[in-house]
């Protein structure tokens, strides 16, 4: 038993954070540590510093590009970025259709595909939900019916996010209607460019647009962009969600969060001359997420060092991603109390790379009652949390 | 970083989960529990030449290590069969105390015939009102001929009646005291009583007990020390317990959840209790967590906070676990003839010793916003 790291993990720590003290663009850190969505070019440049180094992906074998990390490392880099100010790479090329492609793509979709990837020279976007298939996705309608050496796809999928910025999507789509809903499943690789795909906006409860709809009417799909075998999409798409829940923990995030919370809390006058973080009430609060989330991040590294050891993840991801969502959220309902009345200002504009508006009220109160409103996504998607009980109960308890 | 037990400590946990599981049934535990003694003189025999209150010491006085680990590994055995032999206030206490290395006196030479298991100890240290709180001595050791005569109360004091020596905290001419007063001494009244899980305690009190300058064992900055060193390895050894008494409760619901059938289907197949179970479960791993890093930090300058992040996080999950366990077995929760509801029981009652969930939770943040 031994809860410290190695030497070389810590030595690694070192290579990174020097790394990102060299690298890392000031304009980018400064809007993410102000909670700012980065700009779509600012996502790009970065990914592309992380790529000349080998860093981009690490759910990759090295010989496709992927950086070779174990786990602990994966964890100490991932943490370090969070420190930084490092925007989060969109993970729908790097993280799910990476693994897919190649456990299952054909050669030729690898040596396409990966590298334009790993380079952010395609930005991706998934194309899994739709308005009647969420948590049920096998119930999905959106059909693809070959045509010579096409596939005809009709049909409408939807949270689809930061779609806006993408290039091509990676859907699901029905290729048959015969036996079990999950049996007529295929994985299909469409140019946003192609004719008949339209794209719409959903704005979600804060006001953001971060996710949309995706409607696909007759449009044509030559062959050669499915992967796999036809019918056999739901076992990719499977597999991709496994990869999707590795790192949901948000352990990082989660302690930058309450680093900021409990400074703000001991710089916010209470009303009476005492500070924030001296009302028992609200101390209380803060203590018992504080708490929860000391717990989450040793039980992380516990399940890191099983993967450390060669287990797989498994169900164990899902009682992160339970326990993890909810302390975010926590965490996000405190900050927007810290800041008392000014968490209602609702001005958007603010938020907007390159604002230079001055604020009401403090620094970055501006942007904690959107963001608590957002972040009730967290125990929403990636599967809901009922699903991941669904999971465990199944999984890991057998009942 | 390495979560996996030493061959050593895995072969601890074997040998005690195996001593409990042969010889700690239910009917054993129930005797045990109603005997006037509280204990059973037979088993800790057995558990002492097991070598279990050798495994808490230091090997400076022939102990096999006392690292958090090591009390880690057999408390939370002893918590999966809800043991109420007097561990705690002999082994992990009061032992303890006697291998400081500033001991003094005639206290140390006991300490061999404590390891063999001849000899019970207590720690009589917290006082009537004052609640939780580790500060109040207000019991006197005052100058009388060649030693001192000791005047005061104790409360709650667990093993007070069973122990042959009673380890008393007050305050000296020399400041605070570690003093030793031997079962029946003259002047102490003793006030034997059951707790609700099923220990044996005491009200104590002290009216010009005699105490010779030989059973001081520890005096002043050494004392002080002392003290707090076995109280963070109480308290810790408490966490730890408890994380093996929620496994227990978690095994138990979770096979009445595959076996117990209501409307013809086992009533783990109903999706609201799975996901309460699961619920326990998650919760369950978040204690073991928190337990495995006050183990690491015992040694270390961080130990007082997280000692109470672990006190605080078990008391809360413990409680939950052991509503949540009581509540998916239903009726048969609430009886007394159910290994469960004792189990529930030692889980809710472990919050009342060395100060419960909100009064580690507010220590937490005292020492988490100063850090």
């Amino acid at each position: 038993m031994r809860l410290d790291y190695t030497d070389e993990d810590k030595a690694f720590r070192e290579e990174v954070r020097s790394f990102l003290a060299e690298k890392l663009p000031s304009h980018i850190s400064k809007a993410v540590k102000a909670g700012r969505m980065p700009a779509r070019e600012d996502y790009i440049t970065w990914q592309r510093i992380l790529n000349e180094k080998g860093w981009a992906v690490h759910s990759w074998p090295k010989e496709h590009g992927g950086s070779g990390f174990t786990p602990f490392q994966k964890h100490i880099f991932e943490e370090e970025c969070v420190k930084a100010g490092a925007p989060e790479l969109p993970p729908f090329g790097l993280n799910m259709l990476g693994p897919v492609l190649i456990a299952f793509g054909s050669e030729e979709q690898k040596a396409h595909y990966l590298p334009r990837i790993l380079n952010c020279d395609d930005w991706w976007c998934q194309g899994y939900s739709e308005p009647g298939a969420g948590s049920d996705l096998a119930s999905l309608k959106t059909k693809a019916v070959r045509d010579g050496d096409h596939y005809i796809v009709n049909g409408q999928k939807t949270w689809t996010t930061m779609g806006q910025y993408a290039d091509w999507i990676f859907c699901l789509v029905r290729t048959s209607s015969a036996g079990k809903p999950q049996e007529g499943i295929s994985f299909l690789l469409i140019d946003m460019d192609t004719p008949g795909v339209e794209m719409r906006p959903i704005i979600t409860i804060e006001g953001g647009h971060e996710v949309n709809e995706v409607f696909f009417q007759d449009v044509k799909v030559p062959v050669e962009n499915l992967v796999g075998e036809e019918n056999k999409g739901w076992t990719y798409a499977k597999y991709l969600l496994q990869h999707e829940r590795v790192g949901i923990a948000g352990v990082a995030a989660a302690k930058e969060g309450l680093k900021k919370l409990k400074r703000i809390a001991a710089e916010t006058d209470a009303g009476d001359g005492s500070t924030l973080i001296e009302d028992p009430a609200f101390a209380t609060r803060i203590a018992n997420v504080e708490l929860d989330l000391m717990a989450m991040e040793l039980t992380n590294l516990r399940v890191l060092a099983q993967a450390q050891a060669g287990g797989a993840p498994g169900a164990e991801s899902s009682m992160l991603k339970i326990k993890g969502s909810v302390i975010r959220q926590e965490i996000s309902d405190l900050l927007r109390r810290a800041v008392g009345p000014y968490a209602l200002p609702f001005m958007p504009e603010l938020e907007l790379p390159g604002a230079n508006e001055e604020p009401i009220g403090p620094d970055g109160a501006n942007a904690f009652a959107g963001h608590y409103f957002n972040r009730r996504k967290y125990s929403i998607y990636g599967g809901s949390n009922e699903i991941q009980r669904n999971i465990i109960s199944k999984m890991i308890l057998g009942l | 970083m390495d979560f996996n037990l030493s061959e050593d400590h895995s072969l601890l946990k074997d040998m005690v989960a195996r001593f409990v599981r042969q010889k700690y049934d239910f009917e054993t535990r129930d005797k045990i529990i109603k005997s006037d003694t509280g204990y059973s003189p037979e088993i800790w025999g057995e558990l002492a030449e097991l070598g279990l209150v050798a495994a808490v010491l230091p090997e400076r006085v022939g102990g096999l290590g006392g690292t958090g680990i090591d009390i880690m590994v057999v408390m939370e055995e002893l918590g999966r069969g809800i043991v109420v032999e007097p561990f705690l206030a002999t082994a992990v206490l009061g032992a303890g105390l006697l291998a400081e290395e500033s001991a003094t006196g005639r206290g140390p030479a006991l300490l061999d015939d404590v390891v063999a298991g001849g000899h019970l100890l207590a720690l009589a240290h917290y006082e009537p009102g004052a609640r939780y709180n580790a500060d109040v001595v207000n019991a006197a050791l005052t100058a009388d001929g060649d030693g001192y005569s000791l005047a005061g109360a104790k409360s709650v004091v667990i093993s007070g009646a069973q122990a042959d020596t009673v380890i008393v905290s007050a305050k000296g001419p020399n400041g605070l005291a570690l003093a030793l007063v031997p079962k029946g001494a003259g002047g102490m009244s003793v006030r034997a009583f059951k707790t609700h899980d099923g220990f044996a305690a005491a009200e104590l009190s002290f009216d010009g007990v005699a105490v010779a300058k030989d059973d001081i064992l520890l005096e002043g900055k050494a004392a002080e020390d002392a003290l707090g060193r076995a109280i963070a390895r109480g308290t810790f050894a408490l966490c730890a317990e408890s994380l093996g008494a929620m496994e227990s409760a978690r095994d138990a619901t979770l096979e009445y959840l595959r076996t117990r059938t209501q409307f013809g289907v086992p009533i783990g197949k109903f999706q609201a209790l799975q996901h309460r179970m699961v619920d326990m479960c998650l919760e369950i791993e978040q204690a073991r967590s928190i337990v495995l890093l006050a183990a690491s930090k015992l040694e270390s300058d961080e130990r007082e906070k997280h000692l109470s992040a672990a006190k605080a996080l078990t008391g809360r999950i413990g409680r939950m676990v052991a509503e949540e366990a009581v509540q998916m077995h239903g009726g048969i929760g609430v009886t007394w003839e159910l290994t469960l509801a004792h189990v529930a029981k030692r889980l809710v009652m472990i919050d009342h010793y060395f100060g419960d969930t909100d009064h580690h939770l507010k220590r937490f943040q005292k020492l988490s916003n100063a850090a």
